[in-house]
């Protein structure tokens, strides 16, 4: 029974870090029509920036500090969204989608290198917060408390999209030029500001994604790019440009990563990526997907 | 007008079109096939390389270029290529060249036809997506099962026979690479070239391109959409795949890297870097980002970032590639002449 539970836990953790990926990627396709195989990068900068700050600046300090300090890597990712945008991929957004690719690919490679550049080869851990916050005993077994507080962000981030975009005045805005990017211009939308707070949004989540991980795993290189693979067979499952699929996607995800892990690890990647192939076969736009 | 016209000014357009090709493709072959006796070992054997790159680009643009899918997934079916040759020698211990071409052809068939047959039904984004899946499948299959694969650790190759055994690998390596074999890859690659020029140039390489231009239109005069780029899909893998064999035996090793998803990242760059609009860009695009990663390499170990930059400059100022520019380069110099 307990271990179940830890399973079902885990499964939990990594749908959480999943969907703060996914789910900006899909919101970044969603309004601009772009899938940026760069958004892994930006995740694995938020897990950097966060290590860098909890795990060497503010080294020592006590816990409360550094979960103050823990979002900084999801405030860096968003600053770099809200300057890449407007530079490298506005020119992009009337050519075709080969192109759009093509960059964001360029950039993949150079952030990748970035990484390299300002941190080193070696992988920056943050682990400080991670044992401060010791572990839980669930029946028979121990499982770290600090995985909770990721489960946690993840629900309380979903939550929060949920209302910004469905409540809000600015998510009704988001929706219309999603829906018809033309006719919310005739209407007095600015569509340009629309982009970058949209592309800013999906980075920070992203970001937030890397910052949370980062105490219970390390940052290293390559995390983007393992990433973001895993984040397109979410948003293929769940339905690219659909928040809500990118939810039931990461959970579908989360859950089979986690019983492969523990029964077919031989095949548990296999298995995620034909599980996609099988989505798509069946419902080409996904499951939540406007076709 | 009468179809007799058509057909004469087609054909007239054909032969200048072939007179136009003869005038540069004569003098580049003349120049490849002295290439070992002119240049240090070390260069032929990049350009070996290169060739080889050239084919596996060759046959990807047949679906870039030519039928309008960019593929994310041609890493598959070069690592097929390898892979199998590579398990031939372990599991068969057979050393002859010929036979390594004949089971990665094999191979790669099969591995397109499955992949192709999922694939081919999605265009745009959900293609790239999809062929990018799928090729992690088969990347997580050969990292995963060590005891066959050899995991990361890949698994060794030794120098192959050529010709039936007429041509032996034993004695100097260098040597055979810079010679015997870089033969042995021109002839194979000039075999590529003519027959993919001839695809391209066929009614079944015009109904791709009218795919590409108009799917609707082209339904509508009778191109069977999804046949058409299935086979297209079929011929693309097995280029590709032709040439991860081909490449085992001069690399020595395969990894896993050669599946992963960023080494197919790698021929959509070589091919935007030649120019997917033209029959000769991604060869020469292959050749050229043979040199320039080789270089990139040497010379910093931030080569990604430095390659990155590139496709970026590349994709916003020169989006024709290196053999459309320089077709825009010389109008230019001929009208101001």
């Amino acid at each position: 029974m307990d271990v179940l539970v830890i399973h079902l836990l885990n499964a939990l953790l990594y749908a959480s870090v999943l969907f703060l990926i996914a789910g900006g990627l899909s919101l970044i396709y969603g309004v601009m029509r772009i899938v940026n195989m760069a958004h892994g990068n930006l995740y694995a900068f938020g897990a950097y920036v966060t290590a860098w700050a909890i795990g060497s600046v503010a080294a020592g300090a006590p816990t409360a500090l550094l979960l103050v300090l823990l979002p900084v890597g999801a405030l860096a990712a968003a600053v770099l969204g809200a300057a890449l945008e407007p530079t490298l991929l506005r020119p992009f957004y009337q050519r075709a989608e080969e192109y759009q690719l093509l960059v964001t690919f360029g950039l993949l490679m150079i952030l990748e290198d970035l990484l390299r550049f300002v941190w080193g080869p070696y992988p920056l851990s943050a682990s400080e917060v991670f044992e401060n916050f010791g572990s839980l005993t669930l029946g028979d077994s121990l499982y770290p408390t600090y995985n909770f507080l990721v489960i946690g962000v993840g629900i309380v981030a979903a939550t929060f999209l949920w209302a910004f975009i469905y409540k809000t005045r600015f998510g009704v805005v988001l929706r219309a030029t999603s829906q018809n990017m033309r006719m919310a211009s005739a209407l007095g939308v600015n569509v340009n500001r629309v982009y970058i707070e949209a592309f800013t949004l999906g980075c920070f989540m992203a970001g937030l994604g890397g910052a949370i991980i980062v105490p219970g795993q390390s940052a290293v290189l390559g995390m983007g790019i393992d990433a973001v693979v895993l984040a397109f067979i979410v948003v293929v499952v769940g339905g690219l440009g659909s928040l809500e699929g990118a939810l039931v996607g990461a959970l579908i995800v989360g859950v089979v990563r986690e019983a492969g892990i523990t029964w077919f690890p031989e095949i548990e990647l296999a298995v995620l990526y034909l599980i996609a192939a099988i989505v798509l076969l069946i419902r080409p736009a996904g499951l939540f997907g406007r076709p | 007008m009468s179809t007799g016209a058509v057909t004469a000014s087609a054909i007239a357009h054909e032969s200048a079109l072939v007179r136009n090709v003869m005038r540069w493709a004569v003098p580049i072959a003349v120049l490849l096939l002295v290439v070992p006796w002119i240049v240090p070992p070390y260069t032929a054997i990049l350009l070996t390389y290169g060739l080889i790159m050239a084919i596996a680009a060759l046959g990807f643009n047949l679906l870039l270029g030519y039928t309008g899918l960019l593929s994310f997934g041609h890493s598959a079916y070069f690592g097929v290529g390898a892979y199998v040759v590579a398990l031939m020698v372990k599991y068969l211990k057979v050393g002859s060249m010929e036979l390594f071409l004949f089971g990665a052809i094999i191979g790669s068939v099969i591995v397109t036809a499955v992949f192709g047959w999922v694939c081919v039904r999605y265009t745009r984004i959900f293609f790239s997506i999809l062929t990018l899946a799928l090729s992690q499948v088969l990347w997580s299959l050969a990292f995963k099962f060590f005891w066959v694969t050899g995991g990361t650790d890949g698994l060794r190759v030794p120098t192959p026979s050529l010709l039936v055994g007429l041509v032996t690998g034993k004695g100097d390596k260098t040597d055979f690479m810079s010679h015997a074999y870089y033969y042995y890859v021109l002839v194979i690659f000039f075999a590529c070239v003519v027959l993919m020029w001839v695809i391209v140039n066929s009614p079944f390489g015009k109904a791709l391109q009218a795919i590409r231009d108009n799917e609707t239109r082209a339904e509508f005069v009778g191109v069977q959409i999804w046949r058409y780029r299935f086979v297209a899909f079929l011929v693309s893998g097995v280029f590709t795949g032709l040439a991860g064999a081909l490449w085992v035996p001069l690399n020595g090793l395969t990894t896993p890297d050669i599946i992963h998803w960023s080494f197919s990242g790698e021929m959509v760059f070589m091919t935007v870097l030649g120019g997917f609009r033209s029959f000769a860009g991604p060869i020469i695009g292959a050749v050229v980002f043979n040199y320039l990663k080789t270089y990139a390499v040497g010379y910093t170990v931030y080569w990604q970032l430095l390659l990155g930059a590139v496709l970026v400059v590349l994709v916003l100022s020169l989006p024709t590639g290196i053999v459309g520019t320089a077709g825009r380069l010389a109008a230019r110099w001929k009208k101001g002449s």
